[in-house]
């Protein structure tokens, strides 16, 4: 009888539990493919100073009185300076809950006259799946805002949404999604695919993304985690470590 | 004016396919199912959609066509529109489960990491609107979308099918017209709360009216392109090329084997307007499977295809029992985990449920069909009763 109930919790994925806790924010490579090149990165990094734009909705935001320092892209900020200990990093973050890939390009113009950044993080994707804005608009709004930030002097990431189990079965991110991955290539900039690592951070185990909590504990681990994730994507693309100028010894 | 003879005999290719359809988009619309990977959308352009639309409307031909021929246009219009009220009245009833499981959900679960994902509820602060547009067919819910197109296809079917019956080729031209005129000026109709209909009718209709057509004689006249090896040789490498551009989305590192200019040409693959990749890849599945399963293929009446031709007889039940399964099951595997072995139980028992059912549904008119006091109903059990 025990072993039947064994047999049962181990076919219900309960032994994820029992999966040992890593520490890190492990991903596996093929989740962070860092083909392509960040140009204006290195440029910037040349000189000493690296300014990036994080531009998204409110799965870029974190609540409460330790929200804006504990979300991904302080997160990100804090690592990268601790990596490129000679550069001069700023994250700024412009993230809106609500906000759809269409509203905020419509801010690109303002954000590169007054951030002036070198590369900007575009997260979108999971306010357009629950709007359902049609999927041909999205991608249209995607391959202009990159051209646009492009055409302004910045390298461009997009980051897609958030692995949500919870709200699988309510909001088809997709198709949405998929429309990222392809305009991503398309251009040649970088996928900060989330959604999958999110996904397989829940596989094994490092995260229960199922469970409800009061608490932002979860929420700032994962955060803390993406952040020093899409600082890895960063470094790895541009080839940092060596552009860096090194420190006289 | 010569008029289209309805075909008498019975298909066992159309339930046993659509039977198949039925389980495919189940299992796809499990979220995060290991098991969806055997469905055959990861494998090429289209998926069961394409073949649920085709098969529904070639059976709704059979069945209609039959009653428009035997009893006037009137009588089958008005039998058309008492299967459009079922199917209605399933949807909506369909719309009230997923309201109890969403409304649980925003009542039970909470999470700051995931405040803007909780945002899709905001609907449930106000039900006067959400509940009139759901009414409407304007608001639907993820995987609620093949219902309200049915409807549509099956209100405006009554006209159609006339015309079918007498120029069939005249009927198929003017949805091959409706369709490039909607592909080519973006109509579709309008949802809630912004957007349009996640299926274009405008655009699916092409392939219900195509396979009515199939119903109503086109098929036969289909036979010799069908049957020769130009057709097969053409269908077999579009089915391979689908195959090794699906592979490039899957498998990483592969997307840079894809060349830039197909992929400005073929992008996006359009499910919305029915793309005509996607058309064309139904087009090539269908070819090779009439050519190597013919109608009167042994293995048809083999007591393990049992099980998918009854789900495929009664599909609008087997439908609206998957759609109804796919929720259940997420909502099992977010309660109870979601490891591969769940997936593959949840999957599991939705199938075996879905053909308990089906049995049961054939017991049951079986049982009220024996029974002398009741008259058979006329369009029961014809193609599988059910268009």
């Amino acid at each position: 009888m025990k072993m039947i109930a064994a047999a049962i919790l181990i076919l219900l994925g309960v032994n994820s539990a029992l999966a040992q806790d890593p520490k890190t924010c492990a991903i596996p490579s093929y989740l962070l493919l860092a083909d392509n090149e960040l140009k204006k990165v290195v440029a910037a990094v040349k000189v000493g100073r690296l300014n990036i734009a994080v531009v998204g909705s409110g799965s870029s935001l974190l609540t409460g009185a330790d929200g804006p320092r504990s979300a991904y892209p302080a997160r990100l900020e804090s690592t990268l300076t601790r990596r490129l200990p000679r550069i001069a990093v700023k994250v700024v973050s412009i993230a809106k809950s609500r906000e759809t890939a269409d509203t905020m390009a419509k801010e690109f113009e303002q954000i590169l006259a007054e951030v002036k950044p070198d590369l900007v993080v575009w997260q979108t994707g999971t306010v357009d799946a629950i709007r359902g804005v049609p999927l041909d608009e999205f991608q249209g709004v995607l391959e202009e805002g990159v051209e646009r930030l492009q055409a302004g002097g910045a390298d461009v990431i997009l980051m897609n949404q958030q692995y949500s189990p919870r709200t699988e079965s309510m909001i088809a991110i997709g198709p949405y999604a998929d429309a990222m991955r392809v305009v991503a290539q398309h251009y040649g900039v970088p996928l900060f695919d989330r959604l999958s690592i999110m996904r397989h951070w829940s596989e094994v185990g490092q995260f229960d993304l199922h469970a409800a909590s009061k608490t932002n504990v979860l929420a700032q681990r994962v955060h803390d985690c993406l952040g020093r994730a899409i600082a890895s994507l960063i470094v790895e693309s541009a080839h940092l470590e060596m552009a860096a100028p090194k420190p006289t010894q | 004016m010569a008029v289209t003879a309805v075909p008498n005999q019975r298909d066992l290719r159309l339930d046993l396919f659509r039977g198949l359809a039925l389980w495919l988009i189940f299992l796809d619309h499990i979220p995060s199912n290991i098991v969806a990977w055997l469905t055959i959308r990861n494998y090429g352009f289209s998926d069961a959609t394409e073949i649920f639309i085709f098969i529904s409307g070639y059976t709704a031909a059979f069945v209609y066509g039959k009653a428009m021929l035997e009893r006037g246009p009137l009588i089958a219009g008005a039998r058309i529109l008492r299967r459009v009220w079922q199917i209605y009245v399933a949807h909506i009833f369909l719309f009230a489960i997923y309201m109890a499981e969403i409304s649980y959900v925003a009542a039970s679960f909470e999470n700051p990491l995931y405040a803007e994902e909780m945002n899709v509820l905001d609907f449930l602060k106000q039900p006067d609107v959400t509940i009139v547009q759901a009414l409407l067919l304007k608001f639907k819910p993820v995987n609620m979308d093949v219902l309200p197109l049915y409807i549509v296809l099956l209100i405006l079917f009554p006209p159609i099918l006339w015309l079918l019956l007498r120029k069939p080729l005249l009927a198929l031209g003017a949805a091959v017209a409706i369709y490039a005129v909607a592909w080519e000026f973006g109509w579709n109709l309008p949802a809630y709360p912004s957007g349009v209909w996640y299926f274009n009718p405008l655009s699916w209709q092409l392939l219900f009216v195509f396979g009515a057509w199939c119903a109503l004689g086109g098929a036969e006249k289909l036979g010799p392109v069908l049957r020769s090896r130009a057709t097969a040789i053409a269908a077999g490498v579009y089915l391979a090329f689908a195959f090794a551009v699906t592979m490039t989305w899957y498998v990483p590192g592969l997307s840079q084997y894809m060349p830039v200019w197909l992929e400005e040409h073929i992008y996006p693959i359009d499910k919305t307007n029915l793309d005509v990749l996607r058309f064309a890849h139904f087009l090539a599945l269908a070819a090779l499977t009439v050519r190597y399963i013919p109608q009167d293929w042994p293995y048809l009446t083999l007591r393990a295809l049992r099980p998918a031709i009854l789900c495929g007889q009664h599909s609008l039940e087997i439908f609206c029992l998957g759609v109804f399964l796919a929720f259940a099951g997420h909502f099992v595997m977010v309660e109870l985990g979601s490891g591969i072995g769940s997936q593959v139980l949840v999957s599991a028992v939705g199938v075996l449920a879905m053909v308990a059912t089906a049995y049961l549904i054939s017991w049951y008119k079986g049982v009220e069909g024996r029974n002398p006091s009741r008259p058979k109903s006329p369009d029961a059990d014809l193609a599988g009763g059910e268009a």
